[in-house]
């Protein structure tokens, strides 16, 4: 059995034939073959897997493709825009803030979430925000400092986006 | 430009934040299956039959492979790198929950998964063991009938005197002993692991790409078990979502992939999940010990004593050098001017998965750091001294390098008393002591930890160092284009550690070009010369080592080459600022760039020298390199429910020159972090019958960004002495040694209930048994 899907993932319409419980994940990196967003544990802990859902972040692991129908999706592809890289994903190059690389999708989608209502996070909201996603590999610190960078340099960014 | 060392920005990251990486999970083949692997729900059973008949009538399902279907092709067991033996899929029976019975190969992942619902397996259930306490016991249920063994048993190992130590024992004026436990743990990168493999029958050559470690092992064991030829088979290592040593060992559902693509004709790929991850692939610890000091009154430790209980469980499945069954736990002795040292190893099996090497634990030396550096505080408990002090007292001095220890080890540099007084100075211990009985007094339990550790990493001289008969040297090949470009080849694999950025930042340093100018290539075995992969923080020491080497090989090229170009003698010439230039006459100098092109136009050249300037470079370390460093923790628990806040955290490291000391930093910060979680978190616990307690990262804990502090990192630099450029491993000195740092903080928090020691993890409910004076076993649930 399959059911209709229509999602709207970076700004591209998308309508697929899938299974009804098929996972937004899986929709995103096996259907559409967007593999920058990541699964890591199926039990909503990791958080390798955030994508934004309309404009929330969600564990697309614990996600059904079908509560997706109709509403969009936002993935790590999207976030350099014409070739000019979100100050986030700066952030994360010049802070260190990735070494494996496989948690930093789901980071950097939160980050950008957290700058967006509040350009100037302390770093203790920052800490509170990203603590339910799981890094293997940094200890945290630099992917706080690459936050910081990131709400620190927003306005260059913009600046050159224009 | 003609930066070498220091912070630079990482070359990879350019793909990894665009989402760009290609991990296994990512790769896509044409016609591509997918497998999924049936496990066991028993610690112990026999198989009295497997039913596929159903399974093999699901419509999307193109394979259902038992443990029969590969003892057909001899591969129903597989070699471990301890040289026992592990079933890939069991055929007589299971011996521990988890594991591998059958392997379904389907259009698609769901369908694999489904079919797995539709194999019958009748199983008879037996007795199982899985406290390792009881393994050796006269009634205890045997693991490995298979190999005609009547009991647990898999072997003792002995390191140092016993005589002697005992004798220092005898005539000591105080000796202490502790029980302690290091409780298994898992790696749990967060990609966990899988393979793809593409076997084509007209080539008759396999690839696969694996989550692995050590590709170029990897493929010499693949040939050795498929009983393909070495030169058919190609291992890639895509990006690697962390690895830890989980992802050294080669698993079974890798050869069921294998055995998959073999039986079908197509590719397939299998991907583990969390649950397979933590109960199936590589443990790691799983020590119970016990510990004792011999020292005199003034607090000069003279001798150390341990016995080991080691649970392997079900297969001796730990990677490490043939000769060292027990890993570099002979580094008992940790930092300290000793008398005499003896430790004697038993390890069991047990009805629990098989590993117990992973985890950054440099072979073993985390288990012998925890257990020397919660040594040194039971005795600074016991003869009521300040624990910064009595390590200061019986440390190393500079002046003892090169110092063998009691147990043969011989460490290459060191200045310990240096570095511990800049890690007091960062965290301000005198302050913090004074602060701590100031909150005492107003009933407040702060804590403060002190470790010292020393490492032994880079594996290893090929003499006494080898993974199944193959000594630990590192190959590598350089290769300097026309126009001063260039390509390293190495074999050693990073899984996030920056390689393609620090072996450039050599290669950059030693030929004065730019590091963006040098191409990293690794993670292909049809591509790279052979090496043993990375592990043990072998790549700076060993593949490090090379890449300077080979670079140097170059550069004495370039030399004779530049002669040529300036008509003068080799001789003649100096290396000054990046070029080749006749002695006092800096204006005559040539880059390696120029004298690339030079080495391969039609400029006459000496006999010898045929054109070109590549080199290649086979490393065999004299010695192993010894980081070292001194950690502070501070923490404060809440009496009432035994919380533990981790309020700062100060970790000085001394890993020799540092080429890029961003990454050094990095890596240092990811250990840190392990050590709070492997401290306060995470444990794989079973029940007493062998149920595996712990699924998923809803019961495996891992610290988030509220759980670590943010790190006050110190360095000292004491370069390797026989390392080309001074350099020492770093990768897993900040697991290994912050563990006891944490565990000390928190029993020195304990202090007015006069705990003196709880087992790890240290848990709120373990803190909180620890100061009603009843803290239990943390590897069984709690009955």
């Amino acid at each position: 059995m399959t059911m209709r899907v229509a999602v709207t993932v970076n700004g591209t319409e998308y309508a697929r034939d899938v299974e009804p419980r098929l996972l937004l994940i899986h929709f995103i990196r096996d259907e559409l073959g967007l593999t920058g967003s990541h699964w890591g544990c199926d039990t909503s802990n990791c958080g390798s897997c955030v994508v934004w859902l309309d404009a929330t972040p969600v564990k697309a692991c614990t996600v059904l493709a079908a509560m997706a129908d109709g509403r969009s999706v936002r993935t790590v592809e999207d976030l350099e825009q014409d070739g000019c890289l979100d100050p986030v994903q700066q952030g994360f190059i010049e802070c260190h803030g990735l070494q494996c690389g496989f948690c930093t999708p789901g980071m950097m989608m939160t980050a950008r979430w957290l700058l967006d209502r509040n350009p100037d996070p302390a770093e203790a909201e920052i800490r509170e925000v990203l603590s339910g996603l799981l890094c293997r590999c940094t200890g945290y610190e630099n992917i706080v400092r690459s936050v910081r960078w990131a709400a620190e340099h927003a306005a260059d960014h913009r600046g050159e986006r224009q | 430009m003609t930066a070498g060392f220091g912070r630079m920005l990482r070359k990879e990251d350019q793909r990894f934040v665009r989402g760009m990486g290609t991990y296994v999970d990512d790769v896509h083949l044409p016609g591509m299956l997918y497998g999924a692997v049936l496990r066991s729900p028993h610690p112990h059973a026999r198989i009295a039959s497997i039913d596929t008949v159903a399974a093999e009538a699901h419509p999307k399902v193109k394979a259902v492979i038992t443990g029969e279907t590969l003892a057909g092709r001899d591969l129903a067991w597989m070699p471990t790198l301890a040289g026992d033996r592990q079933a890939v899929l069991a055929t007589d029976k299971v011996r521990f929950q988890g594991q591998e019975v059958a392997f379904v190969v389907a259009e698609d992942h769901y369908a694999a998964r489904d079919a797995l619902e539709l194999i019958d397996v009748e199983y008879e259930p037996l007795p199982a063991v899985a406290d390792a306490r009881r393994a050796l016991d006269a009634d205890a249920p045997v693991v490995r009938d298979d190999l005609d063994l009547t009991g647990n048993h898999i072997f003792d190992w002995e390191s140092g005197d016993a005589e002697r130590t005992d004798r220092v024992f005898r005539d000591a004026e105080v000796t202490v002993s502790q029980d302690m436990l290091y409780p298994r743990v898992h790696p749990a990168p967060l990609e966990t692991c899988g393979i793809v493999a593409d076997f084509s029958k007209v080539s008759g050559k396999l690839t696969v790409w694996a989550t692995t470690q050590a590709p170029h092992a990897h493929r010499t064991l693949y040939s050795l078990v498929v009983g393909l030829p070495e030169h058919k088979i190609r291992v890639i290592s895509p990006d690697i979502g962390g690895g830890f040593g989980n992802k050294v060992p080669i698993y079974p559902g890798y050869l069921c992939a294998i055995a998959g693509s073999m039986i079908t004709g197509r590719p397939v790929k299998w991907v583990e999940d969390r649950s397979e991850n933590l109960m199936s692939t590589c443990f790691a610890r799983d020590f119970h010990m016990r510990g004792e000091l011999a020292a005199s009154r003034d607090g000069t430790i003279r001798a150390v004593r341990v016995t080991v209980l080691a649970d392997h469980g079900a297969f001796n499945g730990a990677a490490q050098p043939t000769k060292y069954p027990a890993g570099f736990f002979g580094v008992f002795t940790g930092s300290y001017d000793l008398e005499a040292a003896h430790c004697k190893v038993t390890a069991v099996y047990t009805n629990k998965a098989p590993g117990g090497v992973a985890y950054s634990c440099s072979f073993r030396i985390t288990e012998a750091v925890y257990l020397v550096e919660r040594m040194v505080d039971v005795l600074a408990f016991e003869l009521n001294i300040d624990p910064a002090e009595l390590r200061m007292r019986n440390l190393l001095r500079p002046e003892q390098f090169p110092y063998t220890c009691q147990t043969g080890w011989t460490y290459d540099s060191g200045d310990y008393p240096r570095t511990l007084r800049l890690a007091m100075d960062m965290a301000g211990y005198e302050d913090l002591r004074k602060e701590q009985a100031t909150e005492r007094a107003r009933g407040h339990l702060t804590g403060i930890g002190v470790s010292f550790f020393t490492e032994a990493v880079g594996a290893g001289p090929r003499k006494h160092m080898d993974i199944l008969g193959i000594g630990m040297a590192d190959g590598v090949e350089l290769r300097v284009h026309p126009t001063g470009t260039a390509v390293l080849r190495i074999s050693v694999q990073t899984q996030g550690q920056g390689h393609e950025t620090t072996f450039a930042q050599i290669v950059a340093e030693e030929l004065g070009l730019s590091p963006d100018d040098v191409e990293v290539v690794h993670g292909d075995t049809d591509q790279t010369p052979f090496g043993l992969g990375t592990y043990g923080s072998r790549s700076t020491p060993v593949s490090g080592a090379a890449t300077a080497i080979v670079a140097r090989k170059v550069r004495e090229r370039a030399r004779i080459v530049a002669a040529a170009m300036l008509e003068v003698d080799p001789e003649d010439l100096e290396w000054e600022g990046g070029r080749w230039s006749v002695k006092g006459d800096p204006d005559s100098g040539r880059t390696v760039a120029e004298i690339a092109w030079a080495a391969h136009s039609n400029l006459e050249l000496p006999d010898g020298i045929e054109g070109q300037l590549d080199a290649t470079c086979v490393y065999n370390p004299p010695n192993l390199t010894y980081p070292f460093g001194a950690y502070i923790c501070v923490v404060d628990v809440d009496p009432g429910t035994g919380k533990v806040d981790v309020r700062r955290f100060i970790a000085v490291d001394d890993c020799g020159v540092r080429i890029n000391p961003m990454i050094v930093e990095g890596q240092v910060h990811g250990g840190l972090a392990d050590g709070i979680g492997m401290a306060l978190m995470e444990s794989i616990a079973f029940d007493a019958d062998g149920n595996c307690l712990v699924g998923s990262f809803m019961d495996y804990l891992l610290p988030t960004s509220l759980e670590c502090p943010s790190w006050e990192l110190g360095a000292t630099v004491t370069p390797s002495p026989h390392h080309p450029i001074g350099a020492k491993g770093v990768g897993e000195s900040a697991t290994v040694g912050s563990p006891p740092a944490v565990v000390n903080a928190v029993i020195d928090a304990l202090r007015p209930y006069g705990v003196r020691h709880a087992d790890m993890p240290l848990t709120p409910a373990q803190v909180w048994r620890a100061i009603q004076g009843r803290p239990f076993r943390t590897d069984l649930a709690i009955s």
